[in-house]
């Protein structure tokens, strides 16, 4: 099979970009990243994310495919060796059922939480909190979280980075819905997470992404006023 | 396998449980219906789907699927004639990221401009329309979305054609404009036309009544 060539548009701060890059790593896949600035979008992001605007996008061969749920499947179709999806189709489903539902129920709504204030910001902390306890009971009660390669597959990627840039989004933004009492299943898994060494050899230092989650902050209550 | 047993619990008017059961059809796969009184939700149902607690839930074998387009992947892989999915994987990932585009930017636009009123209404409309239009370049010159004939993304998308036009009749807006989005004007007329989607449609007179009570219960009675 012929080389493609694989370019990852991205952004240190971002966890939806790291997932893409564990799922190329898992692969063993070369490829070229491109940092982008956020708040300056280069003619390049716009150019291959006209839609959204937003990253993570992967090049292939000059074509772009964006949403990292979308792109991670890709990476998944493309390069048949260590599946990330589990290959029993039922099982498959049940894992895009709740990665859906991480990002619908608990990224989208943190980040509802990030950007708001008052009212709304409480009701999205109360939401998060809720999904939260559905993820801890559902998900952990039967041995759900199906691994693959590393002992790492494509729902542990998708909660896996949601949950490792989660401490940060509370401590930079200054609210809480991660209570690791509450949730011990969870918090276990997540402890356990943080100790792979793909997860572990290149996550972003604490102290830069919390700075980065104040500056967020700063910036939503200064507009709303 | 010898004995499949499949299930769908879904609602009559639920626009969700209706692209599953084209994904069934279009597969020939034999099943039981089972409807739900919603918005009395049966234990069944409670049971098996406790997280999200919704229709529609596929039972093949009695292990339970939520969420229709997880549903309709699922149907596709389990039952590996008439593909819905293209082979390609880039292909595969436009059409995962269309249906995902459509889900998530053209039905809340919908929705708003449906349940809205005043500038937000006008606001939602236009959103709405600029969406229906972005997603009219992912025909890509084809006659559907999967090519000569329909795919995952038709089936994914297609009910939009019904239930848009009922938000535009109820609400008074105009979404799916013919003069501003021809070709995916056509598709949505193509593609409810054809046998096995047509004959899954709910009666469009009894859509239009129960939508018309749901939106004045969500704007709080007043019309």
């Amino acid at each position: 099979m012929g080389e493609v060539e694989v370019k990852l548009l991205g952004s240190w701060m971002s966890p939806f970009v790291r997932r893409v890059q564990w799922a190329l790593k898992l692969k063993g896949v070369t490829y070229e990243y491109l940092e982008e600035d956020l708040k300056k979008k280069s003619p390049r992001l716009l150019n291959y994310n006209p839609i959204h605007k937003k990253i993570p996008v992967l090049v292939i061969d000059g074509k772009p495919i964006a949403e990292s749920p979308v792109i991670i499947e890709f990476i998944d179709d493309m390069w048949k060796h260590n599946p990330i999806l589990p290959i029993d189709p039922y099982e498959r489903s049940v894992a895009r059922f709740w990665a859906k539902f991480i990002d619908e129920k608990l990224s989208n709504v943190v980040r509802m939480a990030l950007f708001s204030e008052g009212e709304e910001q409480e009701k999205a902390v109360k939401e998060s909190i809720e999904s939260f306890e559905i993820v801890e009971r559902e998900l952990f009660k039967e041995k759900t979280l199906i691994g693959a390669g590393e002992g790492i597959g494509y729902l542990e990627i998708i909660l896996g980075s949601f949950c490792t840039w989660l401490p940060a989004i509370e401590e930079g933004a200054g609210f809480k819905v991660f209570d690791s009492n509450k949730f011990p299943l969870v918090n276990k898994w997540m402890t356990d997470f943080l100790e792979l060494s793909i997860v572990k050899e290149d996550l972003p230092p604490r102290d830069r992404l919390v700075s980065y989650f104040q500056q967020i902050r700063h910036f939503v209550l200064a507009t709303k006023k | 396998m010898a004995e499949d047993k499949v299930q769908l619990l879904g609602y009559w008017g639920s626009p969700f449980a209706l692209r599953v059961k084209w994904a069934l059809k279009l597969k020939g796969i034999q099943y039981e219906y089972l409807e739900e009184d919603l918005p009395n939700k049966s234990p069944m149902l409670l049971e098996l789907n406790p997280v999200l607690k919704k229709v529609p839930v596929l039972v093949h074998n009695g292990k339970p699927l939520a969420e229709s387009l997880v549903i309709i992947e699922y149907i596709d892989e389990t039952w590996t004639h008439n593909p819905l999915m293209p082979k390609d994987p880039y292909d595969r990932a436009k059409a995962r990221f269309w249906a995902k585009f459509a889900d998530e930017k053209c039905v809340p636009a919908t929705m708003s401009s449906f349940t809205k009123s005043g500038e937000e209404k006008e606001k939602a409309e236009k959103e709405a329309r600029e969406n229906f239009k972005t997603l009219e370049s992912a025909l890509e010159g084809k006659p559907f979305f999967g090519g000569e004939g329909i795919g995952f993304l038709d089936i994914a998308i297609g009910w939009l054609g019904i239930w848009a036009r009922l938000v535009e009749e109820i609400a008074e807006v105009t979404l799916i404009a013919d003069d501003y989005m021809p070709v995916l004007s056509k598709w949505f007329k193509d593609f409810l036309e054809l046998p096995t989607i047509k004959e899954a449609l709910p009666p469009r007179d009894k859509l239009l009544v129960h939508n018309k009570g749901f939106r004045e219960m969500l704007m709080g009675g007043s019309t």
